[in-house]
């Protein structure tokens, strides 16, 4: 199973791990999430989305990233993924 | 000209978006030394992003990318050149590295249609780019070099010491060399980073031999970077002195004129200008009155 | 249920807040102190004091919080309520840690109300999932003493732990096994609790020096440790190496150097935090090069202060509470090193509180808002997470209060429309310092003509509160649930907010 990780669990950093799936799921473990949860939920959507992927598991643990590092995480974590 | 050069470890979010805080001239997010091999991706990513969508960024944004013996670089080039940069800085810079690299930037800038020029600054930190100097500030689109003493004494096999002696030369090289071309000499970064006399000391070496500023490797050191960078009280007195005094021999129809019993010539009076004009620049930021 | 003067909704039968100058128009009122003896009563155990002066039902019974986090009393307290059946206490602690194992009694129904200037811990969570049968009330340092002295907190029986005591029954922090340092917080509850009890594992023949009068204690309680003195101290105290901390701290230090605040005989109190001492050292080092001699230094004292202490910085330290060690040996060795009870030190109604002499308070904030009113007893998800402590009391007495925060923490904006819960109101809130700029508020159109043409980047507040916004996006508004738990009280005795439950 292809599995790209990218990220740290520091704070202001995000620990991104995809999975290959025939579905989409998208699991957010914030230590903000109960003030940005859905900014963290559309900015992975969003990125997602620019890159045609519709079918994906993508577990975020975040400790109050700000979206630019949320996105970036993501797309390495992607490429990682391909790479395997 | 810009007294300082704060490197960010490209890899370190908290660093990154704090880049802007500290006041620096310049801040330079490195893709190089402080980010691991396996990272490289990460921090390309990273920066990149960060550059395209924070709303607050450093006045003037440098990216060390990867040397050009390394498999790094150009995925560096492809992500980072953009029109938020201002200038990359090549490590190990070669004079042939550096023509090279124009070409693939030129190449990369017009295929991302970018409209801002992109500069170099050259990394001097080995003998043999040191002995180059000359050729790679002649190069157009050269913007600066930083001196690496670190990597230097490596290279040339010699201890670095708090006094620097061993590290005259290629100070004194590099100022010389860059300011016969008017571009900036950027000195190397001081790392007992809670040795704040130690670091003024250093500076002072090396502003007193013609270099232009000094990279920093922590915010707190910028503060004392600018200081030493920045034209002091004395200096602007005797900079408004001399205005003043070719204001007066001006109105009274006189060429040439005398200040203090010296003789005020066309290059003192350039002098005069550069003091008053860096002052303005600098004003906000020293705590010179 | 009523507005007070800030707007928040208060329903208890104290009277609303109406501004912080409006003790003024109210008399001090103080109940009889409590009847003196000649000699305490001596007995080796909690349990047969406990006998001996009948604790029962409904009985408020209090402590003081100077041993910190390593404070075995009240968890023995705690341990005996619940072997005797008692219930329906009302509990006064000056402040509780986490370590305090107070969650029994609060499931048990044991303790119904809480009365506190400090809460810290899985009780937050308690507390607001409805689980306490009374209110919580917080209060200041100043405002505890206060309620102590005109009776609305009267205690039955204060159990104070007590470093070193003598025959005669007086006690001291300075020195032992245990010491802690000054024992000020406790001297309210020293002088109008009905019963006073000392607990200590030291006695000795005399002491020469001594806070705790024998005249006013009842009963000695001597068991084997009264604490651990890891735990006392609490932790190294050290200067922040964060370099968005030592931004605000150069900030801060300038900006006071340019009002003119650091000038020969002025007098400062920062907290005890990262941050606060690196402001503390900035100016300091100030002091050193304008050769200033400050009159005093107030607060919760660290080596950081003893040390300008003995570089003649400071001529004196006003101490409520020691931090470290050092701090501790120099309450013990240094006479200018003196220790104040929470009344001389932030009680409105004391003729000279120490507080009112404040040139400058330093503080932090979880939250402000763009009326610069301050939050420090809940964060952003609406945990108590502390209390005033003394933050409203010297905002209220300090010629200038400064709020010292970075702008976010871990994404977390500081500033906001309105805080969650207010604990100092912004009429005594000055200056904002963030990494990012510098509000100060409409109210000082002094420090705004001070500071005009200053190098300072000085923003209006929402400005600050939008830059945020922009970099890390607005956050939910996290709720809270509708019933009240509890309420801040604000120094005079009137409520200043409420505390609800969680949704």
């Amino acid at each position: 199973m292809k599995i790209g990780i990218a990220g740290t669990l520091e704070s202001n950093d995000v620990l991104i791990t995809v999975r290959e799936s025939d579905t989409l799921k998208i699991d957010i473990h914030s230590v903000v999430d109960l003030l940005f949860h859905d900014q963290i939920d559309a900015v992975i959507r969003k990125t997602l989305a620019e890159k045609k992927i519709d079918k994906i598991e993508v577990l975020c643990e975040d400790r109050g990233a700000l979206d630019y590092t949320i996105r970036a995480r993501l797309l390495t974590a992607l490429k990682r993924m391909e790479a395997v | 000209m810009n007294r300082s050069y704060l490197f960010v470890p490209g890899n370190n979010p908290s660093m990154i978006q704090n880049a802007d805080v500290f006041g620096a001239d310049a801040v330079i997010f490195d893709l190089e030394d402080s980010v691991h091999v396996n990272e490289k991706d990460n921090a390309r990513s990273l920066v990149r992003d960060y550059l395209a969508t924070h709303p607050v960024l450093p006045k003037k944004i440098v990216i060390r990318m990867n040397a050009m013996n390394t498999p790094f670089y150009e995925a560096d080039l492809n992500h980072l050149l953009s029109d938020r940069i201002d200038a990359i800085l090549l490590p190990k810079a070669r004079r042939d590295d550096i023509v090279l690299l124009t070409n693939i930037m030129k190449q990369i800038c017009s295929k991302k249609r970018l409209i801002k020029p992109i500069n170099i600054i050259a990394l001097v930190d080995l003998a043999s780019s040191l002995l180059e100097v000359e050729s790679i500030v002649a190069i157009d689109g050269v913007e600066g070099v930083l001196f690496g003493a670190e990597d230097f004494a490596s290279d040339m096999e010699i201890k670095r010491s708090e006094t620097g002696e061993e590290i005259f030369y290629p100070r004194a090289r590099i100022a010389c060399a860059c300011k016969a071309y008017g571009i900036e000499a950027i000195d190397t970064p001081y790392t007992d980073v809670l040795n704040d006399e130690g670091l003024i000391q250093d500076a002072q070496k090396a502003q007193g031999l013609g270099m232009t500023g000094k990279a920093a490797i922590h915010p707190r050191q910028i503060e004392a970077i600018h200081t030493v960078f920045s034209p002091s009280k004395d200096q602007i007195l005797w900079a408004r002195k001399v205005l003043q005094a070719l204001k007066e021999a001006k109105d009274k129809g006189l060429g040439v004129f005398s200040l203090d019993g010296k003789m005020i010539d066309k290059p003192i009076i350039e002098r005069a200008k550069t003091i008053i004009h860096k002052a303005h620049i600098y004003g906000s930021v020293t705590h010179d009155e | 249920m009523m507005n007070n003067s800030l707007g928040r909704k208060v329903s208890h039968p104290k009277p609303p807040f109406s501004g912080s100058e409006s003790y003024r128009d109210k008399q001090r009122t103080r109940i009889p102190t409590k009847s003196q003896n000649a000699q305490p009563q001596f007995v080796t155990s909690l349990d047969r004091a406990f006998d001996l002066l009948h604790i029962r039902d409904h009985m408020t019974l209090s402590f003081h919080h100077h041993l910190r986090s390593g404070d075995f009393l009240i968890n023995q307290v705690a341990e005996l309520l619940i072997q005797k059946g008692i219930s329906a206490i009302h509990l006064a602690p000056s402040s509780i840690f986490p370590q305090y194992l107070l969650g029994p009694l609060i499931d048990k129904g044991i303790v119904h109300h809480l009365y506190t200037s400090y809460l810290n811990g899985p009780l937050s969570q308690q507390i607001r999932s409805q689980k306490l049968k009374g209110d919580l009330i917080m209060q200041t340092h100043g405002g505890r003493a206060r309620a102590i002295e005109s009776g609305e907190l009267q205690i039955d029986v204060a159990f104070l732990s007590c470093p070193v005591v003598d025959r005669q029954g007086n006690g001291s922090g300075a020195f032992g096994k245990s010491a802690c340092g000054t024992l000020g917080y406790a001297l309210s509850d020293m002088y109008y609790a009905k019963k006073v009890v000392l607990v200590t594992d030291t006695i000795v023949d005399r002491l020469d020096r001594f806070q705790f009068e024998g005249r006013y204690v009842d009963m000695v309680v001597q068991v084997p440790s009264i604490g651990d003195p890891k735990g006392i101290v609490s932790g190294t105290t050290r200067i922040t190496r964060d370099p968005i901390g030592l931004k605000i701290a150069t900030q801060t230090a300038r900006i006071l150097d340019h009002l003119g605040v650091i000038k020969e005989g002025f007098s400062m109190q920062t907290g005890a935090g990262g941050t606060s001492l690196a402001t503390a050292d900035q100016i300091r080092q100030l002091m050193l090069t304008q050769q200033v001699r400050g009159s005093f230094a107030s607060g919760g004292i660290t080596r950081h202060y003893v040390d300008m202490l003995k570089q003649g910085l400071f001529s004196k330290l006003y101490d409520v509470q020691c931090f470290d060690l050092q701090a501790v040996e120099s309450y013990h060795q240094n006479e200018n090193h003196i220790g104040i009870s929470a009344s001389k030190y932030g009680n409105p109604f004391e003729d000279h509180p120490i507080v009112n002499d404040l040139d400058v308070v330093i503080l932090g904030a979880t939250e402000i808002d763009i009326d610069f009113n301050v939050n420090v007893t809940t964060d952003s998800f609406g945990n108590i997470i502390g209390g005033s402590g003394g933050h409203a009391d010297t905002a209220y007495g300090a010629k200038i209060t400064v709020i010292t925060s970075p702008l976010a923490r871990a994404r977390i904006p500081l500033i906001k429309e309105h805080v969650r819960t207010i604990t100092t109101p912004g009429e005594n809130i000055d200056i904002l310092v963030t990494e990012r700029g510098i509000a100060i508020n409409p109210r000082r159109a002094d420090l705004i003509d001070k500071l005009a043409g200053s190098p300072f980047n000085i923003r209006p507040i929402k400005d600050l509160m939008d830059l945020q916004h922009q970099i890390s996006g607005i956050p939910h508004e996290i709720l809270d649930g509708n019933h009240p738990v509890g309420y801040v009280e604000y120094r005079d005795g009137t409520i200043i907010d409420t505390l609800y439950c969680s949704r």
